[in-house]
């Protein structure tokens, strides 16, 4: 008896505590993908600086990659459960979400603390706007155009590590007789076709991206120059590792990590993993942007957007979180964890390894700068991308001819 | 009823009841129920078929398109693949799920020891989620430490087990975690049906020195038709809505080798943002359905009504 009443007076306690405590702080359950170990630690430094503002980071990470995450955010958010914030990809992802008026405005906040003089390239606010009107944070840059080397690996083989995709596809037979998996690479959907992406870009060129992708030329999406992409695509199917069951990215990119393999296409998220397991660029690992023939990289990143609530405490502490998430010491924090580039230009980098800085030379010409495929095709367009691409790598059967062909029927739907 | 067919009408009473209000509280008692399969069942189905018309992205809006959607789905090759896989699966597992289950049954049902203990093993996995067998085959079918490995130890090096990394073999590991999965409940049903056969009826055949197989074959399985009936419609409705299975186990792969018809509803629909596309593919599962059910129920339960109607008049 008398320890049921200090159970029910301690439970008591605890409510009027809890009660008494959410005056001042508020907790708001963020959703994020972001799982794997070097993603994890970038996290942390947000959760860390929310807390230390006085409210609550309530971690919503949902495992898997963002095709699993997505539906589940998107469906909350749709069906009346919003969380206090959620990660997304800016571009065009959330715009339906935004025109159904379910995203809270930024634009206050965002005039007050002048986010377009310190957002740089400035397109990523832009990606943020509609209607004139700011409603996501963009919190980092990651571009898709890297090629990571496993310099250990070619040391065991004995040959010279490549500079570039050509002299990777030579080398790679040489690979093969050590016992050495060429190319790394995930199954799921959105590494091969993020790969082909990297492709055109990497060996077709600025111009040849721009008229597929952007201008949608039907004359040069079914001509030689885009045939040439197939084929150096069909070479990259042919140096991975026939009986791969890996999934995730971070376990190829382990691949590479530890030897097993030579090289992985991958957003330079994967640079985080090389940090947690302690490489450093150029003594381990090198990276080849835009796969050693091209200094360009696309600009997409992470965003986070606040779905509008109800309760004004929690809508001051969305702006909070908001204003949190830009700010100067925590850009620096995060990106430097995640292995991204900070949206401000007017942090300090000096802990930046040498791939962080080869891509920040890059940004400094706005020429060398593409818009990523987030912000320039929708959903569904990239999701009949990622299943063609991923059959294309599965099946050999599929030839060049006909990925080319279909490819060009994907993009003449495209809105 | 009877004063309607009958002659004489030796009823004093002129007026029949009214055919709605015979059993009145029962059928109040079904209202609810019939509501909510109206609504949720018939109007979600006609809603569903609506806006496969229209080319709505992630919300629903009434622009019409007439049947692009369904000329696109069916040029997809994801689309074609899926339906194929879909064929596989449901033909395998049920062929397998309905031989190996009542197999193990009658194997059972031989008055064997341990019998509990037996009937728990093979029922067991029946209470692992889809999620948790499709993980346990990933692991088990994986070629770094599952079966292939220690088979490999054991010394046989050449072996080589690589369902999961074969395109033309994905489904089939989907078939064998399925029906390891599912076969369980068929037992224990086909068991239910063998055990409520009359001991009389093999006291009688044993008599007539008929073989036990025969017995089974002709007399048994036409006896227990109300459960063949029973655990078809199970393991037909298990077929049509396999996904988290593909999810768990192979997620779609490798590539699109393993797709199946309601994982690419829920990606166009969910993660896609393409509602019009996952709606369309989804009423051409309902039609596929339909086509099979809609004959398979008159033949089921028209001759059965039929039969009623002879034996009442």
């Amino acid at each position: 008896m008398k320890f049921k009443t200090s159970l029910i007076t301690s439970v008591l306690s605890l409510g009027l505590f809890g009660a008494s405590a959410s005056a001042t702080a508020t907790d708001l359950e963020v959703t994020h993908w972001w799982t794997s170990g070097g993603e994890a630690a970038a996290v942390k430094v947000f959760a860390d600086a929310f807390n230390a503002g006085g409210d609550n980071w309530v971690d919503g990470a949902i495992a898997g990659s963002g095709g699993t995450a997505r539906p589940i955010i998107i469906s909350r958010i749709i069906g009346g459960e919003p969380m206090g914030a959620t990660q997304l990809n800016h571009g065009r992802q959330a715009e339906e979400l935004v025109e159904a008026g379910l995203m809270l405005d930024l634009t206050e906040l965002a005039e007050k603390e002048g986010w377009t003089d310190i957002v740089r390239p400035s397109k990523l606010l832009e990606s943020c706007t509609l209607d004139g009107k700011i409603y996501c944070v963009p919190v980092n840059i990651h571009s898709w155009q890297w090629m990571w080397t496993s310099l250990k690996a070619f040391e065991t083989a004995g040959i010279e590590a490549p500079t570039n995709w050509g002299e990777f596809v030579a080398a790679a037979p040489k690979l093969r007789e050590a016992g050495i998996i060429p190319l790394a690479v995930g199954g799921q959907a959105w590494q091969t076709s993020g790969m082909f992406g990297v492709m055109v870009i990497g060996i077709g060129g600025m111009d040849l991206w721009r008229s597929v992708y952007v201008e949608k030329n039907m004359d040069v999406i079914n001509g030689e120059d885009m045939k040439k992409i197939w084929q150096a695509y069909d070479d990259a199917r042919n140096l991975t590792d026939p009986k791969n069951s890996i999934q995730n990215w971070n376990d190829a990119t382990n691949q590479v990590i530890s030897g097993q393999a030579g090289a992985q296409i991958m957003g330079d998220w994967a640079q985080g993993e090389f940090s947690v397991a302690g490489q450093t660029a150029g003594v381990e690992y090198d990276c080849l942007p835009g796969l050693g023939n091209r200094a360009v990289l696309d600009t997409a990143g992470d965003a986070f957007y606040f779905p509008k609530n109800d309760d004004p405490e929690v809508t001051e502490a969305q702006l909070r979180m908001a204003s949190m998430m830009l700010s100067k010491e925590v850009q620096v924090g995060f990106n430097l964890k995640k292995g991204s580039l900070p949206v401000r230009a007017d942090v300090d980098l000096e802990a930046a390894n040498a791939c962080m800085k080869k891509g920040l030379e890059i940004l400094a010409n706005p020429e060398n700068i593409l818009p990523s495929g987030d912000q320039i095709l929708n959903r569904d367009t990239q999701g009949q991308l990622e299943d063609l691409s991923s059959e294309f790598f599965a099946d050999k059967s599929v030839t060049i001819e006909d990925a080319q062909a279909r490819f060009s029927e994907i993009l003449e739907l495209a809105e | 009823m009877a004063s309607i067919t009958n002659p004489d009408n030796r009823r004093p009473v002129a007026k029949p009841p009214n055919k709605l209000f015979r059993n009145l509280s029962a059928k109040v008692a079904a209202l609810p129920m019939i509501a909510t399969a109206l609504v949720i069942f018939v109007g979600c189905s006609a809603w569903s078929i609506f806006y496969s018309f229209t080319s709505s992205k992630s919300l629903p809006r009434e622009k019409f398109v007439g049947i692009d959607q369904y000329v696109r789905l069916f040029k997809t090759s994801r689309w074609q693949e899926s339906m194929e896989n879909i064929l596989i699966y449901g033909v395998c597992s049920l062929v397998f799920s309905l031989i190996v289950g009542f197999l193990l049954a009658v194997f059972l049902d031989q008055k064997i020891r341990f019998e509990n203990t037996f009937r728990t093993i093979f029922l067991y996995p029946f209470a692992l989620s889809f999620i948790v067998t499709g993980l346990v085959w990933q692991w088990i079918l994986n070629q770094n430490f599952g079966i292939q490995k220690v088979i490999q130890d054991l010394g046989f090096t050449s072996f080589e087990l690589d369902l999961l990394s074969n395109k033309d073999m994905a489904i089939y590991a989907i078939v064998i975690a399925g029906l390891w999965q599912g076969t369980g409940l068929v037992m224990a049903l086909m068991l239910a049906g063998l055990r409520s056969i009359d001991q009389e009826i093999w006291k009688a055949s044993r008599v007539d020195g008929i073989p036990a197989w025969r017995t089974y074959l002709f007399i048994v399985i036409p006896m227990m038709r109300p459960v063949f009936v029973t655990t078809l419609v199970l393991i037909a409705a298990g077929i049509v809505k396999v996904y988290d299975l593909v999810v768990a186990l192979t997620d779609g792969g490798p590539g699109i080798a393993s797709e199946v018809p309601a994982k690419y509803v829920y990606d166009y629909m969910f993660a896609n943002n393409n509602l019009g596309q996952g709606l369309a593919a989804s009423t051409v599962m309902l039609t596929t359905v339909l086509i099979i059910l809609i004959p398979w129920g008159l033949m089921e339960f028209g001759e059965k009504k039929a039969k009623k109607q002879v034996i009442d008049g």
